[in-house]
């Protein structure tokens, strides 16, 4: 019998291991050659997530499956998998400037983030809770260290510790989780759960609780949020775009595969606590925001409120659910990818600032970057007609229709108070005095920043592909 | 009948405009004049367009005309344009007033003239999109989407308050939408589309039409703005740019009722009937309060504000009697009021333009330098209080007529507000205009310059041409609210008639 009939075909999972080899063959290189290959190992890996990125769309078109079941390539992996990699490519290309300071020429970084995001895609595969305990440490590990990355600054190693020693804790739950449902169904395939499970018994929904809160944590959703902030301050700026972007997708891609396919028939159980978490999420993200000072920290208490209204669509349990978090996570990595690049922009004199008064009057000193900075902050309170609005419109679309009024109301009033606090960085740079000039925009970051801008402003002109995209990526999980 | 797509030509032809403005480079005095130049010429061709659709309009069909259908969203929701009787009105209304806010800020805007010109005509196109949309998602996007340029008006070019007045305008009538969307989305769910003509014809259970009536109302009645909500308003109209109140009071209040005509009474008529005295009562105690409030202001927009919210309570009370010369005295006093309310802003910003002050006891004797404002404003002032003659009176007059069949006491606590308005906008008047011009500061303040006659002229032959021959705006919107008003009444007996069937 050889191995391939055995169902372990290599095809579905040919992008993965050209990612993995790559990965390995750059570190080689940076290893032999030394930190003066940094650049270069970058650009590798830019163009090595490119090739990925086209593999995993070559794929024969349907589901595939390998590894027995524990390893998937549906529409919905290839939707998620895609966007990933944008928003880790895209973390690169955002870290050249942070890369080329000789004190911090650090090679593994870039290969750091390969891993990571092999592990995301890994992830967002997982048939199993095998496969997803693997994908999630991957990923993880690689974010650990990834976080702490700035080494002479006490700040990101900080920020790294704390998020190491809080996510194995959250790692030890999911995994107490998964032993917990695997053993009251003797199996760890979603498939054998989804057909083991027809009842909730206490011990699957003590189960379902502890993996739900690991994977919360992941999501960085209420009460799991903690080290976000201060992760999110305390790392170097790229790795915060990194974190709010890929990883997200990723941990959401799993929670959405995880309750659907593995718990459909105990919906009402799991219902519950999504919908805590969901409202949890958002009402903290807004109100915890509006005191803020710093603009990372803005931003992290925004992801976790944004997370919040993503797990709206999920609470509802439906096809459209799925795309409602589909069409949301989608559109929230452009919108974070483009805030990030402004806030990494923002050089005064050589320094990176980061209180958001500094961007006083930015609209006087520097109109086109205030202007896009102003369209994300509306989208990102979802307003229309920007992308954002998209967004939320599908997921509170899917809420309405489950019945979760309730739900949807919270979920709507909550944005406006959200808005409060982007309104509040507008009115820093329209309403106020500029401040002294800013120093030009690399050339890397203008094109990030237009590229998400545009899509952010002319979404609503063309949302047709994006969204029917995003509706067969989420019928094919049911 | 050609084939171009009049609707989105009038509709975008703004933001073609704004691109323009926006290749304009540079601060200096000729790239500003270039700015304002294009922006003027923007909206007088918009306006030409936009008589076209006047021309070709065909007022004897109820039905809506110019539709254009493409497909956007997903296969419910498209993107579908056009208008009836009741929106046509709207959307000339937009057109026609955007030339004058223009010209209204050619001298007093002197900052960051393009970027304010561009939030007008990107404001234009949201407006008239918001008013010639038939989908209740494209309706949302163009109707929360003016938020955006609105609250940078306010913020940017605003008042000392500017801050304060944004953000309350914002978040006010932001929270209300939201509410509306969540009943976008359960109508979507009902009928398994947002188009609005279907909508109209098809029956939404009598408990999901209480839930979405309450939705929408949250939504226009912030926009409206109707007593206890209308707070926002006070604060926006003074902090506003002269042209920035011009639009909020002629326009951006008009969809609030333009909502309650489109959507509420067709879509949910039980709900429509059920709420009536709610209604009823909110527009009654809106016209007699801010009434009073407004005899106690001193500041000029502050009153004018006030005095807004007070004849928004007569197209409430219009719209919701649901009766044929309710319906219609409403939409003829929400055009009415947009050109009255407007050219009241444009007095007030003429003389603040001078004085730099809105504070009534700052003035005093205007007429015996300022004959023709004096003339002007006596004009705009009348049609304020609704003398017969002016276009004020018809549709105050209309709105009381219908709802007097439907309700009595209403209809004399309302007409209470006549008189109210009277007093407090000839106390305006004879505290600005009359008297002896005692106050060293406006001795040398000058009457009214050939561009500002330009501007008033227009709507003081307007506003007397509607109060004498108001059968142009009546005929146009005659058919589409009959229509209305009968299927509301056919909805309303079926029940009752179901009812005492059992």
């Amino acid at each position: 019998m050889s191995f391939e009939s055995a169902g372990y075909q290599l095809l579905p999972v040919l992008p993965e291991l050209v990612l993995a080899v790559g990965a390995m063959v750059l570190l080689m290189v940076g290893a032999f050659q030394g930190v003066r290959t940094t650049g270069l190992i970058t650009t590798l890996a830019v163009v090595l997530l490119v090739i990925v990125g086209v593999l995993e769309l070559t794929l024969p078109a349907g589901k595939l499956v390998t590894f027995n079941g524990s390893f998937i390539v549906d529409d919905f992996a290839r939707f998620l998998k895609i966007l990933a990699l944008i928003g880790s490519g895209a973390t690169l290309i955002l870290s050249a400037e942070f890369l080329a300071d000789t004190s911090r020429r650090i090679f593994e970084y870039s290969i750091l983030v390969l891993l990571s995001t092999l592990g995301m895609m890994v992830l967002i595969s997982a048939g199993d809770l095998i496969a997803l305990y693997l994908g999630l440490e991957l990923m993880s590990l690689a974010l650990y260290v990834v976080a702490a990355s700035n080494r002479d600054d006490v700040k990101s190693t900080e920020a790294g510790l704390k998020y190491f020693v809080l996510g194995a804790l959250s790692s030890g739950m999911l995994l107490y989780g998964a032993s917990l449902i695997y053993g009251f169904t003797g199996t760890v395939s979603f498939a054998g759960i989804a057909a083991a499970v027809k009842s909730g018994s206490i011990g699957i929904v003590f189960g379902i609780v502890f993996l739900l809160a690991g994977l919360c944590f992941k999501v960085s959703a209420v009460p799991f949020h903690m080290w976000t902030p201060d992760v999110y301050e305390g790392a170097p700026t790229p790795v915060t775009a990194f974190f709010a972007s890929a990883p997200k997708v990723a941990a959401l891609a799993v929670f959405t595969r995880v309750t659907l396919t593995a718990f459909p028939g105990i919906v009402p159980q799991w219902q519950q606590i999504v919908v805590f978490v969901a409202i949890a999420s958002m009402a903290l993200g807004s109100f915890a925001a509006i005191g803020q000072t710093n603009i990372k920290r803005l931003m992290a208490y925004s992801s976790i409120g944004h997370m919040g209204f993503a797990l709206v669509g999920l609470a509802s349990g439906t096809a459209e659910g799925a795309q409602g978090v589909l069409v949301y996570i989608a559109i929230y990595v452009a919108m974070t990818l483009g805030a990030f690049t402004v806030i990494l922009a923002m050089k005064r004199n050589g320094q990176h600032v980061e209180n958001i008064s500094d961007f006083a009057g930015l609209s006087r000193t520097n109109p086109m970057v205030a202007f896009i900075f102003a369209m994300l902050l509306f989208s990102l309170a979802g307003v229309p007609p920007l992308a954002g609005f998209f967004g939320k419109f599908y997921v509170f679309v899917a809420a309405i229709k489950a019945n979760l009024f309730t739900l949807a109301v919270i979920g709507v009033v909550t944005s406006v108070i959200g808005a409060y606090y982007y309104l509040s960085i507008v009115k820093v740079m329209y309403f106020e005095e500029p401040l002294p000039r800013l120093d030009p925009v690399r050339v890397e970051l203008r094109a990030v920043l237009a590229i998400a801008g545009l899509f952010n402003l002319f979404f609503f002109v063309y949302p047709g592909p994006l969204v029917s995209m995003a509706s067969a990526a989420a019928k094919s999980l049911f | 009948m050609t084939t171009w797509p009049i609707l989105s030509v009038v509709t975008f032809l703004p933001t073609v405009g704004a691109l323009l403005v926006y290749l304009v480079r540079g601060e200096d005095q000729a790239a500003q004049r270039n700015v304002r130049w294009i922006a003027l010429w923007t909206t007088l061709v918009t306006f030409a367009v936009s008589l076209i659709l006047v021309a070709r309009f065909d007022p004897s069909q109820a039905d809506f005309q110019f539709v254009e259908k493409a497909p956007w969203l997903a296969n419910a929701i498209t993107y579908h344009m056009g208008v009836d009787g009741i929106s046509l009105p709207f959307v000339i209304l937009t057109t026609a007033l955007m030339p004058f806010c223009i010209l209204a800020s050619w001298k007093s805007v002197k900052v960051r003239v393009g970027e304010y010109m561009m939030a007008f005509l990107i404001l234009e196109t949201l407006m008239v999109g918001t008013f010639s949309s038939l989908d209740l998602v494209l309706f949302y996007l163009f109707f929360e989407g003016g938020l955006i340029p609105m609250f940078l008006i306010i913020g940017i070019w605003g008042g000392p308050r500017r801050v304060y007045a944004s953000f309350k305008f914002f978040l006010y009538t932001f929270l209300g939408s939201v509410l509306m969307l969540l009943a976008i989305m359960a109508l979507y769910w009902n009928a398994g589309t947002t188009d609005i003509p279907t909508l109209m014809h098809s029956a939404v259970p009598r408990s999901l039409q209480i839930w979405a009536w309450l939705a929408f109302f949250a939504s226009f009645a912030v926009k409206m703005p109707m007593w206890p909500v209308h707070t926002w308003l006070p604060d926006a109209h003074v902090e506003a740019p002269t042209a920035g109140s011009v639009i909020l009071a002629a326009i951006l209040l008009k969809m609030g009722g333009y909502g309650f005509l489109r959507f509420s009474l067709p879509m949910f008529p039980l709900a429509s009937q059920y709420f009536a005295p709610l209604i009823f009562s909110l527009s009654v105690i809106a016209i007699i309060y801010t009434s009073l409030v407004a005899l106690m202001q001193e500041d000029m927009k502050k009153l004018i504000a006030y005095s807004s919210v007070g004849h928004m309570g007569f197209v409430t009370m219009g719209i919701f009697a649901g009766t044929t010369q309710g319906v219609a005295g409403g939409v003829f006093q929400m055009i009415s009021h947009g050109i009255v309310s407007g050219a009241l802003f444009l007095c007030v910003g003429i003389v603040y333009d001078r004085m730099h002050t809105r504070e009534i006891a700052a003035y005093g004797g205007l007429v015996n330098r300022m004959p023709l404002y004096a003339l002007v404003f006596l004009v705009f002032t009348m049609a304020n209080v609704g003398l017969p003659g002016t276009s004020g009176f018809v549709g105050e007059f209309m709105t009381l007529i219908g709802t007097f069949k439907v309700s009595l006491p209403t209809t004399v606590f309302a007409t209470t507000g006549v008189i109210l308005s009277a007093a407090y906008a000839l106390w305006l008047y004879r505290k600005v205009v009359f008297g002896a011009l005692v106050k060293p500061s406006l001795a040398t303040i000058k009457d009214l310059t050939w561009r500002e006659s330009v501007t008033l002229v227009p709507l003081v032959v307007l506003t007397i041409f509607f109060g004498v021959y108001p059968k142009p705006i009546l005929d146009v919107s005659a058919a589409s609210v009959q229509q209305l008003v009968d299927n509301y009444n056919t909805a309303v007996t079926a029940v009752k008639a179901a009812a005492l069937m059992q």
